[in-house]
Protein backbone atom coordinates (compact mmCIF):
# COMPACT_ATOMS: atom_id res chain seq x y z
CA UNK A 1 0.00 0.00 0.00
CA UNK A 2 2.64 2.82 -0.87
CA UNK A 3 0.62 6.01 -1.98
CA UNK A 4 -0.86 8.37 0.68
CA UNK A 5 0.38 8.03 3.85
CA UNK A 6 0.51 9.94 7.18
CA UNK A 7 1.45 9.05 10.39
CA UNK A 8 -0.05 6.02 10.93
CA UNK A 9 0.16 4.03 7.61
CA UNK A 10 -2.77 2.67 7.60
CA UNK A 11 -5.16 2.93 4.34
CA UNK A 12 -8.06 5.04 4.07
CA UNK A 13 -10.48 3.32 1.62
CA UNK A 14 -10.63 -1.04 1.19
CA UNK A 15 -10.44 -1.39 4.83
CA UNK A 16 -14.26 -1.25 6.81
CA UNK A 17 -16.77 0.33 5.61
CA UNK A 18 -16.41 3.69 3.32
CA UNK A 19 -16.66 7.00 5.29
CA UNK A 20 -20.31 7.36 3.70
CA UNK A 21 -21.14 4.67 4.56
CA UNK A 22 -19.90 4.95 8.45
CA UNK A 23 -21.26 8.82 8.67
CA UNK A 24 -24.47 7.51 7.95
CA UNK A 25 -24.31 5.15 10.56
CA UNK A 26 -23.02 7.49 13.19
CA UNK A 27 -25.62 10.25 11.54
CA UNK A 28 -28.17 7.70 12.27
CA UNK A 29 -26.89 6.98 15.92
CA UNK A 30 -26.97 10.46 16.39
CA UNK A 31 -30.51 11.22 15.16
CA UNK A 32 -31.56 8.30 17.25
CA UNK A 33 -30.44 9.71 20.32
CA UNK A 34 -31.88 13.07 19.46
CA UNK A 35 -34.93 12.03 19.18
CA UNK A 36 -35.26 10.16 22.44
CA UNK A 37 -33.47 12.50 24.57
CA UNK A 38 -36.14 15.02 22.78
CA UNK A 39 -38.70 12.89 23.94
CA UNK A 40 -37.56 12.63 27.95
CA UNK A 41 -37.55 8.98 27.47
CA UNK A 42 -33.82 7.81 27.72
CA UNK A 43 -32.16 11.23 29.14
CA UNK A 44 -32.70 11.02 33.24
CA UNK A 45 -30.92 7.54 33.79
CA UNK A 46 -28.32 8.64 30.45
CA UNK A 47 -27.59 11.80 31.99
CA UNK A 48 -27.54 10.82 35.48
CA UNK A 49 -24.55 8.75 34.74
CA UNK A 50 -22.96 11.79 32.40
CA UNK A 51 -23.22 13.36 34.72
CA UNK A 52 -21.08 11.33 36.74
CA UNK A 53 -18.48 10.85 34.18
CA UNK A 54 -18.24 14.93 33.65
CA UNK A 55 -17.43 15.46 36.59
CA UNK A 56 -13.83 14.66 37.33
CA UNK A 57 -13.14 16.74 33.48
CA UNK A 58 -15.14 19.50 35.57
CA UNK A 59 -13.20 19.68 38.93
CA UNK A 60 -9.76 19.43 36.66
CA UNK A 61 -11.05 22.18 34.66
CA UNK A 62 -11.83 24.79 37.20
CA UNK A 63 -9.18 23.59 39.68
CA UNK A 64 -6.77 25.83 38.21
CA UNK A 65 -8.87 28.81 39.84
CA UNK A 66 -9.62 26.72 42.77
CA UNK A 67 -6.05 26.77 43.53
CA UNK A 68 -5.49 30.01 42.96
CA UNK A 69 -8.18 31.32 45.24
CA UNK A 70 -6.79 28.71 47.71
CA UNK A 71 -2.93 30.37 47.72
CA UNK A 72 -4.63 33.80 47.65
CA UNK A 73 -6.62 33.60 51.04
CA UNK A 74 -3.93 30.98 52.70
CA UNK A 75 -1.32 34.42 52.04
CA UNK A 76 -3.83 37.08 53.36
CA UNK A 77 -2.47 39.44 55.52
CA UNK A 78 -3.67 39.63 59.35
CA UNK A 79 -4.64 43.13 59.00
CA UNK A 80 -7.44 42.02 56.01
CA UNK A 81 -8.56 39.35 58.20
CA UNK A 82 -8.88 41.50 60.67
CA UNK A 83 -10.83 44.17 58.69
CA UNK A 84 -12.96 41.21 56.93
CA UNK A 85 -13.61 40.15 60.29
CA UNK A 86 -15.22 43.48 61.91
CA UNK A 87 -17.19 43.92 58.61
CA UNK A 88 -18.62 40.71 59.18
CA UNK A 89 -19.49 41.01 62.84
CA UNK A 90 -21.02 44.04 61.71
CA UNK A 91 -23.12 42.53 59.43
CA UNK A 92 -24.48 40.25 61.52
CA UNK A 93 -25.34 42.79 64.18
CA UNK A 94 -27.32 43.98 61.47
CA UNK A 95 -28.97 41.22 60.31
CA UNK A 96 -29.64 40.47 64.23
CA UNK A 97 -31.20 43.64 64.76
CA UNK A 98 -33.17 42.75 61.50
CA UNK A 99 -34.47 39.33 63.03
CA UNK A 100 -35.34 40.24 66.30
CA UNK A 101 -39.26 41.02 65.22
CA UNK A 102 -38.99 38.24 63.00
CA UNK A 103 -40.84 36.15 65.58
CA UNK A 104 -43.24 38.09 66.72
CA UNK A 105 -43.85 38.99 63.14
CA UNK A 106 -44.13 35.76 62.23
CA UNK A 107 -46.93 34.73 65.09
CA UNK A 108 -48.52 38.04 64.29
CA UNK A 109 -49.05 36.70 60.69
CA UNK A 110 -50.40 33.52 61.57
CA UNK A 111 -52.65 35.19 63.99
CA UNK A 112 -54.28 37.51 61.19
CA UNK A 113 -54.42 34.81 59.18
CA UNK A 114 -56.28 33.04 61.61
CA UNK A 115 -54.55 30.17 61.99
CA UNK A 116 -54.79 27.81 65.43
CA UNK A 117 -50.98 26.95 65.19
CA UNK A 118 -47.70 28.40 64.90
CA UNK A 119 -46.41 27.94 61.47
CA UNK A 120 -43.59 25.81 60.73
CA UNK A 121 -40.30 27.34 59.21
CA UNK A 122 -40.43 27.91 56.07
CA UNK A 123 -36.75 26.62 55.11
CA UNK A 124 -36.88 23.13 55.76
CA UNK A 125 -33.47 22.06 54.77
CA UNK A 126 -30.81 24.24 53.60
CA UNK A 127 -27.06 23.10 52.47
CA UNK A 128 -23.73 25.13 51.18
CA UNK A 129 -22.82 24.25 48.06
CA UNK A 130 -19.57 25.49 46.11
CA UNK A 131 -19.44 26.04 42.34
CA UNK A 132 -17.41 24.35 40.51
CA UNK A 133 -17.83 25.39 36.96
CA UNK A 134 -19.74 28.43 35.55
CA UNK A 135 -20.53 29.29 32.13
CA UNK A 136 -22.32 32.33 31.18
CA UNK A 137 -22.67 32.06 27.48
CA UNK A 138 -25.32 34.26 25.03
CA UNK A 139 -26.96 30.82 25.17
CA UNK A 140 -26.46 29.37 28.48
CA UNK A 141 -25.99 30.25 31.87
CA UNK A 142 -24.94 27.89 34.22
CA UNK A 143 -23.38 26.27 37.14
CA UNK A 144 -22.70 23.49 38.16
CA UNK A 145 -22.23 22.69 41.83
CA UNK A 146 -20.56 19.98 44.27
CA UNK A 147 -23.50 18.57 45.56
CA UNK A 148 -25.45 15.80 43.79
CA UNK A 149 -28.19 13.15 44.62
CA UNK A 150 -26.06 11.48 47.57
CA UNK A 151 -25.85 14.90 48.76
CA UNK A 152 -29.80 15.28 48.94
CA UNK A 153 -30.15 17.37 46.43
CA UNK A 154 -33.54 17.32 43.53
CA UNK A 155 -34.29 18.60 40.53
CA UNK A 156 -36.12 22.17 40.75
CA UNK A 157 -34.75 23.05 43.92
CA UNK A 158 -34.12 26.82 44.52
CA UNK A 159 -30.71 28.17 44.75
CA UNK A 160 -30.01 31.35 46.30
CA UNK A 161 -26.95 33.49 47.27
CA UNK A 162 -26.91 35.58 50.34
CA UNK A 163 -28.50 38.47 47.77
CA UNK A 164 -31.42 37.01 46.29
CA UNK A 165 -32.40 34.35 43.75
CA UNK A 166 -29.54 32.18 41.65
CA UNK A 167 -31.58 29.45 39.96
CA UNK A 168 -32.60 26.65 40.47
CA UNK A 169 -31.34 22.28 39.98
CA UNK A 170 -31.69 21.61 36.38
CA UNK A 171 -29.82 18.53 35.86
CA UNK A 172 -28.60 16.07 38.75
CA UNK A 173 -25.58 13.19 39.25
CA UNK A 174 -24.60 11.30 41.46
CA UNK A 175 -21.84 14.01 43.28
CA UNK A 176 -22.84 16.80 41.57
CA UNK A 177 -25.53 18.90 39.66
CA UNK A 178 -26.15 21.63 37.31
CA UNK A 179 -27.71 24.21 38.14
CA UNK A 180 -29.64 26.82 35.44
CA UNK A 181 -29.60 30.50 36.40
CA UNK A 182 -32.45 32.98 36.01
CA UNK A 183 -30.84 34.58 33.39
CA UNK A 184 -30.42 31.68 31.41
CA UNK A 185 -32.82 32.62 28.07
CA UNK A 186 -34.36 28.94 28.45
CA UNK A 187 -35.22 30.36 32.66
CA UNK A 188 -38.07 32.08 33.00
CA UNK A 189 -39.54 32.93 37.40
CA UNK A 190 -42.68 34.39 38.31
CA UNK A 191 -42.07 37.89 39.78
CA UNK A 192 -44.10 40.63 41.55
CA UNK A 193 -43.11 44.27 42.30
CA UNK A 194 -42.24 44.99 45.66
CA UNK A 195 -44.43 48.22 45.57
CA UNK A 196 -47.55 47.46 44.17
CA UNK A 197 -47.83 43.64 43.69
CA UNK A 198 -48.12 44.10 39.68
CA UNK A 199 -47.07 40.16 38.97
CA UNK A 200 -45.01 38.99 35.55
CA UNK A 201 -42.68 36.86 34.08
CA UNK A 202 -39.01 37.90 34.31
CA UNK A 203 -36.97 35.89 31.42
CA UNK A 204 -33.68 35.30 31.15
CA UNK A 205 -31.47 37.34 28.89
CA UNK A 206 -28.21 35.24 28.39
CA UNK A 207 -26.70 38.45 29.70
CA UNK A 208 -25.68 37.75 33.22
CA UNK A 209 -26.33 41.13 34.03
CA UNK A 210 -29.88 41.13 32.90
CA UNK A 211 -33.43 40.02 33.35
CA UNK A 212 -36.41 40.86 30.58
CA UNK A 213 -39.68 41.35 31.76
CA UNK A 214 -41.36 40.89 28.37
CA UNK A 215 -44.96 41.00 29.40
CA UNK A 216 -45.87 44.34 30.54
CA UNK A 217 -48.37 46.46 28.91
CA UNK A 218 -47.28 50.14 28.11
CA UNK A 219 -49.04 51.76 30.92
CA UNK A 220 -48.17 49.15 33.42
CA UNK A 221 -46.79 50.99 36.55
CA UNK A 222 -42.89 50.41 36.83
CA UNK A 223 -40.35 52.21 36.79
CA UNK A 224 -36.57 52.13 37.60
CA UNK A 225 -35.76 51.36 40.96
CA UNK A 226 -38.63 49.24 41.91
CA UNK A 227 -37.24 45.71 43.64
CA UNK A 228 -38.91 42.70 42.55
CA UNK A 229 -39.32 39.47 44.75
CA UNK A 230 -40.61 36.11 43.88
CA UNK A 231 -44.34 35.74 43.58
CA UNK A 232 -44.61 31.96 44.86
CA UNK A 233 -46.50 30.94 41.64
CA UNK A 234 -44.67 28.53 39.13
CA UNK A 235 -44.00 25.87 41.64
CA UNK A 236 -40.49 26.33 42.17
CA UNK A 237 -39.74 29.41 44.60
CA UNK A 238 -41.64 30.90 47.77
CA UNK A 239 -43.18 34.24 47.83
CA UNK A 240 -40.81 36.61 48.79
CA UNK A 241 -37.21 36.30 48.11
CA UNK A 242 -35.95 38.91 46.27
CA UNK A 243 -34.92 38.26 42.55
CA UNK A 244 -33.68 41.77 40.59
CA UNK A 245 -34.16 45.33 40.54
CA UNK A 246 -35.56 47.39 37.40
CA UNK A 247 -33.00 48.94 35.58
CA UNK A 248 -34.74 50.39 32.66
CA UNK A 249 -38.27 50.89 31.28
CA UNK A 250 -38.61 52.18 27.65
CA UNK A 251 -42.43 52.92 26.20
CA UNK A 252 -42.92 53.34 22.54
CA UNK A 253 -45.38 55.05 21.46
CA UNK A 254 -46.24 52.89 18.07
CA UNK A 255 -45.82 49.39 20.36
CA UNK A 256 -48.24 47.41 22.98
CA UNK A 257 -45.36 46.62 24.83
CA UNK A 258 -42.83 48.29 27.55
CA UNK A 259 -39.49 46.96 27.29
CA UNK A 260 -38.23 46.84 30.94
CA UNK A 261 -34.92 45.22 32.03
CA UNK A 262 -33.83 44.21 35.10
CA UNK A 263 -30.82 43.31 37.06
CA UNK A 264 -30.70 40.56 39.29
CA UNK A 265 -29.83 40.75 42.88
CA UNK A 266 -27.55 37.75 43.33
CA UNK A 267 -24.42 37.91 41.90
CA UNK A 268 -24.29 35.35 39.29
CA UNK A 269 -21.24 35.70 37.74
CA UNK A 270 -18.90 35.97 41.34
CA UNK A 271 -20.89 33.22 42.94
CA UNK A 272 -18.32 30.89 44.53
CA UNK A 273 -20.85 29.55 47.18
CA UNK A 274 -24.37 28.84 46.83
CA UNK A 275 -26.80 27.26 49.05
CA UNK A 276 -29.47 24.66 47.95
CA UNK A 277 -33.00 25.21 49.84
CA UNK A 278 -35.98 22.69 50.28
CA UNK A 279 -39.03 24.76 51.52
CA UNK A 280 -41.63 22.89 53.94
CA UNK A 281 -44.60 22.85 51.37
CA UNK A 282 -47.03 23.40 54.66
CA UNK A 283 -46.30 27.10 54.90
CA UNK A 284 -48.49 29.85 52.87
CA UNK A 285 -45.15 30.95 51.54
CA UNK A 286 -43.79 27.96 49.89
CA UNK A 287 -44.30 27.01 46.39
CA UNK A 288 -47.64 25.70 45.49
CA UNK A 289 -47.19 22.09 45.45
CA UNK A 290 -47.59 21.45 41.82
CA UNK A 291 -44.30 21.50 39.81
CA UNK A 292 -44.40 23.17 36.26
CA UNK A 293 -43.60 20.15 34.35
CA UNK A 294 -45.14 17.73 36.08
CA UNK A 295 -44.66 14.16 34.73
CA UNK A 296 -48.45 13.15 33.27
CA UNK A 297 -49.79 11.20 35.49
CA UNK A 298 -50.58 7.51 34.87
CA UNK A 299 -54.27 7.27 33.36
CA UNK A 300 -56.40 6.23 36.26
CA UNK A 301 -57.74 2.88 36.00
CA UNK A 302 -61.36 2.05 36.73
CA UNK A 303 -61.22 0.22 39.84
CA UNK A 304 -59.07 2.38 41.57
CA UNK A 305 -60.11 6.06 41.09
CA UNK A 306 -57.26 8.47 41.64
CA UNK A 307 -57.96 9.98 45.16
CA UNK A 308 -59.52 13.66 45.01
CA UNK A 309 -56.88 16.29 46.35
CA UNK A 310 -58.46 18.32 49.12
CA UNK A 311 -58.00 22.01 48.03
CA UNK A 312 -57.12 24.90 50.44
CA UNK B 1 4.81 5.97 15.07
CA UNK B 2 2.51 3.03 16.12
CA UNK B 3 -0.96 2.70 16.02
CA UNK B 4 -1.52 2.86 19.76
CA UNK B 5 0.22 5.50 20.29
CA UNK B 6 -1.22 7.64 17.37
CA UNK B 7 -3.92 6.99 19.16
CA UNK B 8 -3.04 7.96 22.58
CA UNK B 9 -2.06 10.86 20.93
CA UNK B 10 -5.16 11.77 19.16
CA UNK B 11 -7.22 11.24 22.44
CA UNK B 12 -4.82 13.49 24.75
CA UNK B 13 -4.87 16.13 22.08
CA UNK B 14 -9.04 16.02 21.68
CA UNK B 15 -9.02 15.84 25.99
CA UNK B 16 -7.01 19.10 26.04
CA UNK B 17 -9.09 20.62 23.24
CA UNK B 18 -12.42 19.91 25.59
CA UNK B 19 -10.62 21.38 28.35
CA UNK B 20 -9.29 24.50 26.82
CA UNK B 21 -13.46 24.75 24.90
CA UNK B 22 -14.64 24.15 28.80
CA UNK B 23 -12.16 26.71 30.94
CA UNK B 24 -14.21 29.25 31.93
CA UNK B 25 -13.56 32.86 30.72
CA UNK B 26 -15.03 36.81 30.98
CA UNK B 27 -18.09 36.93 28.57
CA UNK B 28 -16.49 39.06 26.25
CA UNK B 29 -13.47 36.57 26.04
CA UNK B 30 -15.89 33.29 26.14
CA UNK B 31 -17.76 34.65 23.23
CA UNK B 32 -14.85 34.90 20.96
CA UNK B 33 -13.41 31.34 22.16
CA UNK B 34 -12.42 29.44 19.17
CA UNK B 35 -14.03 25.59 18.96
CA UNK B 36 -10.85 24.10 20.04
CA UNK B 37 -12.18 20.69 20.69
CA UNK B 38 -13.75 20.89 16.60
CA UNK B 39 -10.48 22.67 15.66
CA UNK B 40 -7.98 19.58 17.23
CA UNK B 41 -10.75 17.33 15.38
CA UNK B 42 -10.49 18.82 11.89
CA UNK B 43 -6.97 18.24 12.39
CA UNK B 44 -6.56 14.91 12.96
CA UNK B 45 -9.08 14.34 10.36
CA UNK B 46 -7.22 15.77 7.92
CA UNK B 47 -3.75 15.20 8.62
CA UNK B 48 -3.92 11.19 9.70
CA UNK B 49 -7.57 10.58 8.83
CA UNK B 50 -6.94 7.27 8.97
CA UNK B 51 -6.04 7.12 13.20
CA UNK B 52 -9.00 9.40 13.47
CA UNK B 53 -11.92 8.68 11.90
CA UNK B 54 -15.84 9.89 11.56
CA UNK B 55 -15.97 8.01 15.22
CA UNK B 56 -13.45 10.37 17.00
CA UNK B 57 -15.63 13.22 15.72
CA UNK B 58 -18.63 11.31 16.68
CA UNK B 59 -16.87 10.97 20.60
CA UNK B 60 -15.98 14.36 20.47
CA UNK B 61 -18.97 15.52 19.78
CA UNK B 62 -20.83 13.38 22.01
CA UNK B 63 -18.48 15.31 24.87
CA UNK B 64 -19.80 18.87 24.25
CA UNK B 65 -23.09 17.63 24.18
CA UNK B 66 -22.68 16.30 27.57
CA UNK B 67 -20.44 19.05 28.85
CA UNK B 68 -22.36 22.08 27.19
CA UNK B 69 -25.73 20.35 28.15
CA UNK B 70 -27.11 20.51 24.64
CA UNK B 71 -29.37 18.13 22.74
CA UNK B 72 -28.24 14.83 23.11
CA UNK B 73 -26.25 13.83 19.65
CA UNK B 74 -26.58 17.40 18.26
CA UNK B 75 -22.76 18.37 18.17
CA UNK B 76 -22.19 14.78 17.86
CA UNK B 77 -24.12 15.17 14.27
CA UNK B 78 -22.84 18.31 13.40
CA UNK B 79 -19.12 16.84 13.83
CA UNK B 80 -19.79 13.96 12.64
CA UNK B 81 -20.43 15.42 9.35
CA UNK B 82 -17.69 17.92 9.55
CA UNK B 83 -15.38 15.46 10.19
CA UNK B 84 -16.59 13.35 7.33
CA UNK B 85 -16.34 16.38 5.36
CA UNK B 86 -12.91 16.86 6.34
CA UNK B 87 -12.00 12.98 5.85
CA UNK B 88 -13.28 13.43 1.67
CA UNK B 89 -11.65 16.92 1.15
CA UNK B 90 -8.22 16.01 3.09
CA UNK B 91 -5.97 15.60 0.25
CA UNK B 92 -7.02 18.56 -1.40
CA UNK B 93 -6.91 20.30 1.70
CA UNK B 94 -3.35 19.38 2.71
CA UNK B 95 -2.42 20.58 -0.62
CA UNK B 96 -2.88 24.00 -0.20
CA UNK B 97 -1.36 26.81 1.71
CA UNK B 98 -2.31 27.52 5.34
CA UNK B 99 -4.16 30.52 4.44
CA UNK B 100 -6.31 28.48 2.28
CA UNK B 101 -6.65 25.65 4.84
CA UNK B 102 -7.79 28.68 7.13
CA UNK B 103 -10.68 29.52 5.24
CA UNK B 104 -11.61 26.08 4.29
CA UNK B 105 -11.83 25.35 8.38
CA UNK B 106 -13.59 28.38 8.52
CA UNK B 107 -16.40 27.50 6.04
CA UNK B 108 -16.42 23.83 7.92
CA UNK B 109 -17.18 25.68 10.74
CA UNK B 110 -20.18 27.85 9.40
CA UNK B 111 -21.60 24.47 8.42
CA UNK B 112 -20.43 22.22 11.90
CA UNK B 113 -23.08 25.88 13.47
CA UNK B 114 -25.36 25.59 10.85
CA UNK B 115 -26.26 22.52 11.57
CA UNK B 116 -26.34 23.39 15.40
CA UNK B 117 -28.04 26.53 15.02
CA UNK B 118 -31.07 24.27 12.67
CA UNK B 119 -31.23 21.55 14.99
CA UNK B 120 -31.59 23.90 18.15
CA UNK B 121 -34.21 25.78 16.31
CA UNK B 122 -36.31 22.40 15.69
CA UNK B 123 -35.83 21.55 19.24
CA UNK B 124 -37.20 24.56 20.43
CA UNK B 125 -34.15 25.90 22.21
CA UNK B 126 -33.25 29.79 22.07
CA UNK B 127 -30.70 30.41 19.21
CA UNK B 128 -29.64 33.79 20.12
CA UNK B 129 -28.40 36.60 18.49
CA UNK B 130 -25.13 36.75 16.02
CA UNK B 131 -23.03 35.78 18.63
CA UNK B 132 -22.78 32.43 18.49
CA UNK B 133 -20.72 32.89 14.55
CA UNK B 134 -17.85 35.02 16.13
CA UNK B 135 -16.37 31.61 16.64
CA UNK B 136 -16.31 30.57 13.10
CA UNK B 137 -14.10 33.75 12.24
CA UNK B 138 -11.48 33.27 15.49
CA UNK B 139 -11.45 28.99 14.27
CA UNK B 140 -10.60 30.17 10.91
CA UNK B 141 -8.01 32.75 12.28
CA UNK B 142 -6.28 30.21 15.13
CA UNK B 143 -5.99 27.34 12.74
CA UNK B 144 -2.25 28.07 11.66
CA UNK B 145 -1.42 27.91 15.25
CA UNK B 146 -3.28 24.50 15.78
CA UNK B 147 -1.37 22.98 13.04
CA UNK B 148 1.59 24.57 14.12
CA UNK B 149 1.42 23.02 17.76
CA UNK B 150 -0.24 19.83 16.62
CA UNK B 151 2.80 19.10 14.00
CA UNK B 152 4.88 19.00 16.27
CA UNK B 153 3.92 15.91 17.72
CA UNK B 154 3.81 13.96 14.45
CA UNK B 155 5.59 13.55 11.48
CA UNK B 156 3.51 14.79 8.25
CA UNK B 157 4.16 12.89 4.90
Amino acid sequence: MAGFGTAVNRPLYGRGPSPGLRFTGYALLALTIMYFDQRGQLSERMRYGLQAIAYPIQLLVSSPGTLWHGMSSAFQTRSSLREENAALKARTRELELAAMRELALEQENAQLRDLRQALPPLVKKWQLAEVVSIETTPLRQRLVINRGKHDGAFVNEAVIDDHGILGQVARIGPFSSEVILITDPEHAISVQVVRNNLRTVAIGSGNSGELLLRDLAVNSDVKSGDLLVSSGLGGVFPAGYPVAQIIGVRREANQLLAQVRAAPLAQVERAREVMLIEFDPAHPAAPAPNPPIAPLPPPPSPKHPAPVEADD
Amino acid sequence: MSNRSSFALVALTALLGLILTLVPLPHWVAIARPAFLVLVVLYWSTMAPFSAGIGLGFVSGLALDVFEGSLLGEHALALAFVTYLAIRLHLLMRAKPLFEQSIFVFAGLVVYEFLLWVIDGWSGHPTTGPARWIHTVSGGLIWPVIVGFLGRFHTPQ
